[in-house]
């Protein structure tokens, strides 16, 4: 979708703001809200192009004056009632009034160092054709899809090369949508700073972008 | 604007209570369990962290056959030293030469190679560095405190799908007796984000 978080390119958003020795997290309900989105993200009733795409979803205008992880209570709270985890008056009123679904494996702190250090995510082992290859001259298409897309929209109807073919992985647009794994090639594709934000750019600089090949047409 | 930015948020009570609560819900109806999510954050506040990736970036200094494997299979090479797992599956390093400065933005969210750094930094998380590091990547790394000449070729990395990205910076000169250890203790977050230069010890180190 073409919401606030795709961002690559704008102005006027603002300095960057290192800070010094900056802790893990500010607050503690900054703890509290990645842990929950954590674990409950385990309970498997949602993959990770879910909840990307449920932070998506927050209103424009807040998520430019949210923090990050208020970003990501907002997609806990969608998807909790979404997916059925909790009732719409439980999450109004924050108080439990019905059980939970029977089947979940919840996490325990036992299993959580076992959890993150899985090592297959999103890469398949899947026997896809590749359609191209490095120095293979692309377009990004030109796509402004309502859903959840991976690609930018700083990149859609750019000319690029691709550099090197990672392999095959889930692809997040159909993942998010709840249409399954749908593996596809996923390339990175070099494309000039001069092709991107015009002729003020310099000659040598490039932008590397990660492109599903859906994305991609020949040059 | 200084630490008043919407990303370094300043004690909010109601979103306190607010998490409290959500906290409570999750809990009461057996969604989750307290002692997992201690579990959580203690890994990622104790366990994990940007001295992980500083092991692997003193590793591919001293050890040139770890620094082949390493630009040729990162996850695998990574994973030699431990370092595995969440957000950091399908690892890629890129090496900053003389001739090239590469650096890493998550320009759509915040992707970032967990297992090696840990948690992203606010900045690194917030609008202004993912809207601005790809079209102005010089700007921003001027802010930072590097300055890249112009006949050096910057690449910007936006971590779009499941690749993970870490810089492989450049060794200092000045270093050439010092231990792997020593040189891990040299290297900074920012350098392997691709927003920090390494400084050879007795000067001043960027971030």
């Amino acid at each position: 979708m073409n919401g606030v978080h795709d961002m690559g390119g704008m102005h006027g958003l603002g300095p960057v703001e290192p800070e010094p020795n900056e802790p893990v997290f500010h607050h503690d309900w900054e703890r509290k809200a990645f842990a929950l989105t954590m674990a409950a993200g385990f309970l498997g009733k949602w993959n990770i192009d879910m909840g990307r795409y449920a932070r998506e979803l927050m209103p424009g205008p807040e998520y430019l004056t949210t923090s990050y992880y208020e970003h990501w209570l907002y997609g806990l709270e969608q998807l909790l009632v979404e997916k059925g985890l909790v009732t719409t008056e439980e999450m109004r009123t924050l108080r439990p009034t019905a059980p939970a679904p029977g089947d979940l494996r919840v996490l325990r702190p036992d299993d959580v160092p076992r959890r993150l250090r899985a090592v297959r995510a999103a890469r398949m082992d899947d026997d896809v054709p590749a359609k191209f290859k490095a120095g293979d001259e692309v377009v990004a298409r030109n796509i402004n899809p309502t859903g959840h897309t991976r690609l930018p929209r700083y990149a859609r109807g750019k000319r690029g090369v691709v550099d090197r073919d990672h392999g095959v992985f889930i692809y997040p647009d159909a993942h998010a949508a709840g249409l399954g794994k749908q593996p596809q090639h996923c390339y990175s594709v070099r494309f000039t700073a001069r092709e991107l934000w015009g002729a003020d750019a310099l000659t040598r600089d490039a932008i590397y972008i990660d492109c599903f090949e859906p994305y991609l047409t020949p040059a | 604007m200084t630490h008043d930015h919407v990303d370094a948020s300043p004690p909010l009570t109601d979103l306190q209570l607010r998490v409290r609560a959500l906290e409570s819900l999750l809990v009461d109806k057996g969604l989750v369990d307290p002692a997992a999510l201690d579990a959580l954050i203690d890994t990622y506040e104790t366990k994990v962290g940007p001295r992980n990736g500083a092991r692997v970036v003193a590793k591919a200094w001293v050890d040139p056959a770890y620094k082949q494997r390493l630009l040729e299979n990162a996850s695998s090479a990574i994973a030699e030293l431990g370092y595995i797992g969440r957000q950091g599956e399908d690892m890629v390093v890129l090496e900053n030469t003389p001739k090239v400065h590469n650096m890493v933005v998550c320009t759509l969210c915040s992707c970032y190679p967990w297992p090696v750094l840990g948690l992203p930094p606010v900045w690194y998380k917030a609008a202004p560095y993912r809207s601005r590091a790809v079209i102005d990547p010089r700007g921003v790394l001027e802010e930072f405190g590097v300055a890249v000449s112009a006949d050096v070729e910057v690449r910007v990395w936006d971590s779009t799908a499941e690749l993970r990205y870490i810089v492989l910076p450049e060794r200092p000169a000045g270093t050439e007796g010092m231990s792997e250890d020593e040189l891990a203790s040299l290297v900074t977050r920012d350098a392997m984000i691709g927003v920090g230069k390494i400084k050879a010890p007795g000067r001043k180190a960027s971030r």
